[in-house]
This record gives C-alpha cells, structure tokens and sequence, in this order.
C-alpha cells in the first residue's frame, strides 16, 4: 500500500471511531457529563466549602484538572477497548484483518479514534467545569502535551485489554478493579502532602498521580510531583505500550486462530 | 501465472488438531472452481489462511504471483473473501459498510461511494443502503457480503458457502451474477454444502476430506468416474415386489416407487423394455441424487481415517 492508502484506510478506521461514539452520544458522551457535574456540585460546591483550599486554590478549583483527566483516562480506555473488543466479538475485525492494511494502521486508527473521545469529553467536562469555577491554563503546551499523551496511553490500555478480552466480562474487570481505584487514588481529590510518608511513597506508585499532577500543572502550576519527569514518563509508557501492542498484533494474539 | 497456488500447506491448531496435512492446489487464472468436503475437513481453515484470518504451521500461499509471506499486501489486495459467517459491524448501515471496506483498501471516499453504489444496485440492495444490516434478511445480508468483497476489485474471489441458507429463486439470481463476474475475468472459489450449485458454476473441483484433497480434477473427468447412478422410478400401480432385472439392482421403496441402480455400462432402453414385460408401468424418473454428491459421498467414505490417499495437483 502507497502512503498515500495508508492515510486513507487510517482515516477510514478514525472517522468510522468518531461516528460510532457520536451516534451513540447517551452512552459515550452524556454519562460523564452528567457524572462529572455531580462531583462539582457535591465534592465541589457542598463538601469543598467546608475544606477550605488546597495547594492554595480553593477545593473547586484544586479537582477540577484531576477530575478532568479522569474522565479523559476513563473515556480514551472505554472506547477502544469496547470497540476493538466488539469487532473481535461480531468478527468485523474481518474486514480489516484481510485487507492490505498494515497493522499499525489499524493499531494507530483504533488509538486516535479512542484519544478523540478522551479529548472530546475532556472538553465537555472543561466547559461544563467553567460553570462552577475559574480556570486560566498556566502551561498551554504542557496541558496538550498531557492530555494528547495520557489519552494515547490509555487508548493503548483499552487496546491490549480487548485484544486478550474472550468475553464481555474480561473487557470489564480491568477499567472496574484497577482503573477506577487507581484513579481515585491518584491524587485527584487530595494533594499528597496531605498523606503520610508511607502512603506518599505508596501512592508515587501509581502511574495516574503522574499524570494528574502535570495536568494540573499545566492548568495551575502547581504539582506535587516533577512534571517533566511525569511527561517523560508517559512517553515512555506510550512507546512501550504502542510496540507491545503492535507485537501481538502481528503475532495474531487474540484475533488470529 | 496461476491465480492461487498451495504447497505443502499445513496447520495444526493450538489445540493439538491437524487440520490440515500438506495439501496442495493450484486454480489457474479465470477458473470457477469448487472445494468441496463435509464439516470439518479443512476448506475453511484453508479459506482462512488464504485470506490471513488464520495463520499457517507451514508451507507456501500465493495469490496471482505473490507470496504471501514475502509480499502480504499485494497478495491480499488481489483477493476479496465472502465469509460463511456474517461478519460486519450489524449496527452500521450497509452503504457505510461497503464506502468503510473501500477504505481500508486505501481507496478514496468519492471513488469508494461510486463503488458502493454500483455494486449494491448490481446486487439489489441499493434500496436498503441506508438501513442498519441488522434488519436485512439472511439473503440480503450474504449479498451486501459479497458488495463488500467485490469493492476493491479483486481478481480472485474466494466465497464461502455464498448461498448457504438462501431461497432457490435467490440462489439463481446470485449463480447468474456470479457466472457474469467469472465471464468478466475474475477467477472464483466457491465452497458450497449444495453439489447442485458446484456441478452447476464449476469447470473445476477439488475435494478436501480429513485436511488432505481426495480428489482434484476438472467437472467433467471427476463425473465419468461415477460408475453407477441411481434412479427412482414411480410406478403407474401399487405392486407388492421388486421385478427381477438382470444387471440392475432394484428395490421396493414403496408399493408404486421402485429404486433402480444403473451400471455406467447399461442402457436404459433394457430396463424400461423389461420393466414393461413384467407390467411394470413407469410414470415418471428421477435421479436419487445429484450426480456430484453421489460421487462426494463416496469418495468421502472411501478417505475414512487410515485410508486416505492425498490427490495430485492436476488443475
């Protein structure tokens, strides 16, 4: 295939991405609206009154970015892996499998067809936050830069998640038993100064504290991690995730008998 | 230059079974040919691998010159496969479905949907290009299979009981197209569980049984081996035996339909001259079966296990 087809076949699987999370916008796009607005309502408005500030913003202001990124975390891993695991399921992947497509086109198609609704909500959930707080991006470059990676990485995720998925149960258990958990333990709603040193060594486990922080870094300025060790950290995940990803595919793991 | 050639192919699935044993094929350029053999002896394993849905233990795949290991990409844009399965997106509306495949050709949206279109008009589905594939029926959905594959233009087409569950008017309609295609220059393989439909489309045949081709051979040669056909007569009155013929063998199916063996070697003038000496008045013949699948059935029987004897390529 020249280039030139490349471009057209991965912009065939990006569009075809696009399309099916719009057309089924009350289960992709409106959930985390809704979800997101009642943690600035609640954790926000009612509970963070009573906290006061913390890192010198007040609560509002301080989880907004978190929980931004959460929902691009959990949006860009839901999207590839229910929709990579649904072609293996309805055995559309067929028709890529027999076409002349290279595999990192599929593998690159699925990933930005799942950054676009990590981002998509991402930007739902900033505008739908501007009605609760305000917010100045401090570090323009290093908020894309995040935000374009941790999608990336976790469309990745979903991706290496539906390959080795053999039911909907599989698809299920990762985003509920160590996503999630390891989300609201990621610094989201609480600056880790606030932990003792154990759990603060602890939680500096944790890939997503990395990722929050420079988020809201980029949003803030500040972090409670260094936030050019977290970006080059992602990118590292990212090339590590896409070459292991793009190593089973061509081996057929999952999808080749 | 052939259009499919297969050497030694072999394939063994992780679960220990040995689907295929090192066949071998060749379908020359232009060819209608049929893979015949019962469940499970190895024409959708084979199908698979041709078409990279599954990969091989060994051996060697080309497609119209090009090897499959060495140059996957071109090989694959030759071939466009109609699976036995349906296998699209049943959400997806079935013009998207066939501009979507397009795309993952590398072809351009503009000339993508100017395929669609003529495909699913030549296959009467243009009418039902903006509704969800789920709700077509069995029939429309094996056709929209077979827009889908035939929207890059391929020179090989590879069908997988294209009409398996379709109504006998369909069928006919989808054999016409699918004889037009061939005449168009596209070579075809079918595999099909109806013998009718490949003594009907195919010049040439192989039969795979046990992962091994039993038979490989053109129509014509493969029917002249069929020895003895078997005809039902249905009898004018209710008689209580079989009438004794000399070199037929006759049975009573019931007191008015008689079933006749006849030896390649005898002619029907004898046994209807002597059926009528012994008053037995015929009504109306046929065939027991298709000619073909007497042929499969016994070739098949003859491969039981520890008994089969692989084919030589010969077409």
């Amino acid at each position: 295939m020249s280039g030139y087809q490349q471009w057209v076949a991965f912009c065939t699987i990006v569009i075809k991405e696009i399309r099916r999370f719009t057309r089924i916008w009350p289960q992709t796009l409106l959930p985390p609206a809704i979800t997101m607005t009642l943690y600035f309502v609640i954790f926000g408005n009612l509970v963070g009154q009573r906290i006061g500030d913390m890192g010198g913003f007040d609560y509002m202001q301080y989880i907004v970015p978190g929980l931004i990124m959460m929902s691009v975390i959990t949006n860009s891993y839901g999207n590839v892996v229910s929709s990579f695991f649904s072609t293996k399921f309805q055995h559309s992947i067929e028709e890529m499998l027999v076409s002349p497509m290279p595999n990192y086109v599929i593998l690159t198609g699925f990933v930005v067809g799942g950054m676009a609704r990590g981002m998509a909500v991402g930007l739902i959930v900033s505008l739908l936050s501007l009605f609760f707080t305000h917010l100045s991006l401090q570090h323009l470059w290093i908020t894309v830069s995040v935000v374009v990676m941790t999608s990336a990485l976790f469309s990745l995720g979903g991706f290496l998640n539906a390959l080795f998925a053999r039911n909907f149960d599989d698809i299920s258990i990762i985003p509920n038993f160590v996503l999630t958990p390891l989300t609201y333990l990621g610094g989201v709603f609480y600056s880790l100064d606030l932990l003792p040193d154990f759990w603060r060594a602890v939680t500096l486990v944790n890939p997503i504290v990395y990722m929050v922080n420079a988020f809201r870094y980029g949003v803030l300025g500040v972090s409670d991690v260094n936030v050019y060790a977290s970006l080059g950290a992602i990118l590292v995940f990212v090339v590590v995730f896409f070459a292991l990803s793009l190593w089973l595919l061509n081996r057929g793991t999952g999808i080749r008998s | 230059m052939s259009a499919l050639t297969i050497r030694n192919l072999k394939k063994t699935y992780g679960n220990g079974v040995e689907a295929l044993k090192g066949i071998e094929l060749t379908v020359e350029k232009g060819d209608f040919f049929a893979l015949l053999g019962p469940n499970g002896a190895g024409k959708s394993t084979t199908i698979g691998i041709i078409s990279s849905l599954v990969n091989k233990s060994s051996g060697q795949v080309s497609i119209l010159g090009h090897d499959l290991d060495t140059e996957r990409a071109l090989a694959k844009q030759k071939i466009g496969v109609v699976p036995q399965e349906f296998n699209f997106g049943q959400f997806e509306k079935v013009f998207d479905i066939v501009v979507t495949q397009a795309g993952f050709y590398g072809i351009p949206a503009s000339l993508a949907r100017q395929r669609a279109e003529k495909y699913l008009r030549q296959l009467g589905l243009w009418d039902k290009r903006s509704n969800q594939a789920r709700t077509l029926s069995g029939g429309m959905k094996r056709r929209l299979m077979i827009a889908r594959a035939l929207v890059h233009e391929p020179d090989l087409l590879i069908l997988d009981e294209p009409t398996a569950g379709v109504d006998i008017e369909l069928r006919r309609s989808m054999w016409d197209f699918l004889i037009g295609l061939n005449e168009e220059g596209r070579t075809i393989i079918l595999t099909t569980h109806y013998l009718e439909e490949a003594e009907s489309l195919c010049r040439n045949i192989a039969i795979i049984d046990h992962g091994q081709i039993v038979e490989n051979t053109d129509m014509k040669s493969l029917l002249e081996k069929l020895q003895v056909e078997t005809f039902i007569l249905d009898l004018a009155r209710p008689v209580t035996a079989a009438p004794s013929l000399s070199g037929f063998q006759v049975r009573l199916r019931d007191a008015t339909t008689l079933e006749v063996e006849v030896p390649k070697t005898e002619n029907l003038n004898r046994l209807f001259t002597e059926l009528a000496e012994q008053n037995f008045q015929v009504m109306s013949m046929r065939n027991k079966s298709n000619r073909l699948e007497e042929l499969f059935v016994r070739l098949v029987e003859q491969n039981l296990p520890g008994q089969a004897q692989p084919a030589e390529a010969t077409s």
